[in-house]
């Protein structure tokens, strides 16, 4: 397995990412005419187009089953589809993906599918390491991700023996230490008791990533992300203000969404 | 929740033994069962000798006798396979049954490599509980990544521990909803035997497709991680000059308890 490939990416530095000249700001994610359909034969994206500028926090929602999931994952390469996805302004591609997933960050539903390693610290460290960077940077990542998220003394904890509050934190920690520009988060809250949402909440309003959340839970949405988009059986059939669309309650009742 | 803990069977502890580098744990473990395998049978002194030094380790780090010696039981009915030596060894009889129109003679020599080969069994597997009661399994992973152990296995062992928690849990989840569902207002005692399998066949059949979608899963969030199909790790720290000196110290020990079985006859 080690000859697969030895090629380290160039991320950019932290810090150092590029701007344009002139100050406005710059598409961060655009799906162009984005088609997907599972080896099943079920058509999970049609024809999907979105542009999402840099900073911008943008709510995904819609029934179960609608596609969000399946948006998240073309994001980073993971699942490819037919159209363009351009993250960054570069077209995510077989020739780029190192780059494109040092810079999306994405944090998966259940955070024991995020979490594979025996400890938090190997857990955290693993994206650092894997884009090939030495170990000094790596533990100073690590320490950094934990301390964003409010988890500096798990280091050394064993990952199963963690609440669920405590492992959808360290997931995001885990995609923080690789300082990525976007991220992508499917149902952060999801199965939270009420005092682990409120702390999650206050942790992502905290950040400064451009974010794409998938979710359920309208109040997050209307807290915290001021756009929204709905996505039903594949379709994008609303994308405006958040404040607005949730005044719409007809359009909310039809795509088997409530109010706050 | 309840969690099954199948794995965990460090004991908390701040003993010398507990604060040794895993590394040299790892590699003083190895020799010692070496060591033992390098004894004759009847070997009893070098055997009382290795004996003596677990029992003083043991006290050393604190963990009750009693629970490490529960531990230490599990090989013995593995070992207990070799009790046929004790009728094929030949050797100078001490009883001999009649069987019909066959003789069985248990012999001396033969005794004496049974009992020999319990006994090795049982010492090398109260090393192995040793070690595993005073070494977290992380460090252990990382003492077998020091040691050069093949990356892939290295990292099979590590998705096992990390996930056998997980399913145990699932397993316990769906078992739960069984019985649930299992009630009968008439009390007449559970199902036939056929049903019963049918259920478990069921649940068999159900974890294994949940870990298998897992497993995507997992592999599409090691991916979003940069992961290209090389396995990467940190290198451990250097070693401190007393962990390498108790290291070489021990190793002495062993061999030194390995030549006298070999002189002394």
């Amino acid at each position: 397995m080690e000859e697969l490939s030895n090629k380290r990416g160039t991320s950019p530095e932290p810090g150092k990412r590029p701007r344009f000249p002139h100050g406005k700001s710059r598409p961060a994610i655009e799906f162009r005419g984005l088609s997907f359909t599972y080896p099943d034969g079920r058509q999970a994206l049609d024809r999907i187009s979105l542009t999402i500028q840099e900073g911008e926090k943008v709510a995904l929602v819609g029934p179960n089953g609608a596609g969000k999931s399946t948006l998240l994952l073309h994001l980073n390469g993971i699942l490819k589809g037919q159209g363009v996805v351009k993250v960054m302004g570069a077209q995510v591609g077989d020739g780029n993906l190192r780059v494109i997933r040092s810079q999306v960050g994405l944090v998966f539903q259940h955070p024991d599918d995020q979490l594979f390693s025996p400890t938090v610290f190997e857990d955290v460290a693993f994206g650092p390491l894997h884009m090939g960077l030495d170990e000094k940077e790596v533990r100073q990542r690590v320490s950094w991700a934990l301390a964003q998220v409010g988890m500096e003394r798990f280091e050394n904890r064993i990952s199963h023996h963690l609440s669920l509050g405590e492992k959808k934190r360290i997931a995001i920690a885990t995609v923080l230490a690789m300082r990525p520009a976007i991220m992508a988060l499917d149902e952060p809250s999801g199965e939270l008791d009420p005092r682990a949402r409120r702390g999650l909440i206050r942790l992502l309003r905290a950040l400064p990533q451009t974010m794409l959340v998938a979710t359920h839970d309208m109040r997050l949405v209307e807290e915290l992300l001021p756009r929204t988009v709905i996505l039903d059986e594949g379709k994008l059939v609303a994308d405006g203000q958040t404040s607005k669309l949730l005044e719409d309650a007809e359009l909310l009742e039809k795509h088997g969404l409530e109010l706050p | 929740m309840t969690h099954i803990h199948v794995l965990d069977q460090y004991q908390e502890g701040n003993s010398l033994v507990h604060r040794l580098d895993p590394r040299v744990k790892l590699i003083l473990t190895l020799t010692f069962i070496v060591a033992i395998t390098a004894l004759r049978h009847g070997a009893w002194l070098s055997l009382m000798l290795l004996l003596l030094t677990a029992s003083i380790i043991i006290a050393v780090s604190g963990i009750p006798p009693f629970r490490i010696l529960k531990r230490s039981m599990i090989a013995i009915p593995f070992a207990l396979v070799a009790i046929t030596l004790v009728f094929t060894t030949t050797g100078e009889p001490l009883m001999t049954f009649r069987l019909a129109s066959w003789y069985l003679s248990i012999t001396h020599q033969g005794t004496i490599a049974f009992a020999s080969i319990l006994t090795k069994a049982w010492l090398a597997v109260l090393m192995a509980s040793l070690l595993s009661m005073t070494t977290t399994f992380p460090e252990l992973l990382s003492a077998m990544r020091a040691l050069r152990l093949p990356k892939v296995i290295v990292s099979i062992i590590s998705f096992m521990y990390r996930y056998i928690f997980v399913i145990a849990d699932e397993a316990l989840r769906l078992q739960r909803a069984r019985e649930a569902r299992s009630a009968d207002p008439q009390d007449r005692g559970g199902g036939s035997l056929q049903w019963r399998a049918k259920v478990l066949g069921g649940m068999i059949g159900s974890l294994f497709l949940r870990s298998y979608e897992r497993s995507e899963r997992i592999y599409a969030a090691m991916l979003s991680r940069g992961f290209d199909g090389t396995i990467r790790t940190m290198t451990g720290r250097g070693l401190r000059a007393t962990d390498l000196m108790i290291c070489i110290a021990f190793i002495a020990h062993l061999l030194a308890v390995v030549v006298l079985a070999a002189v002394y006859t």
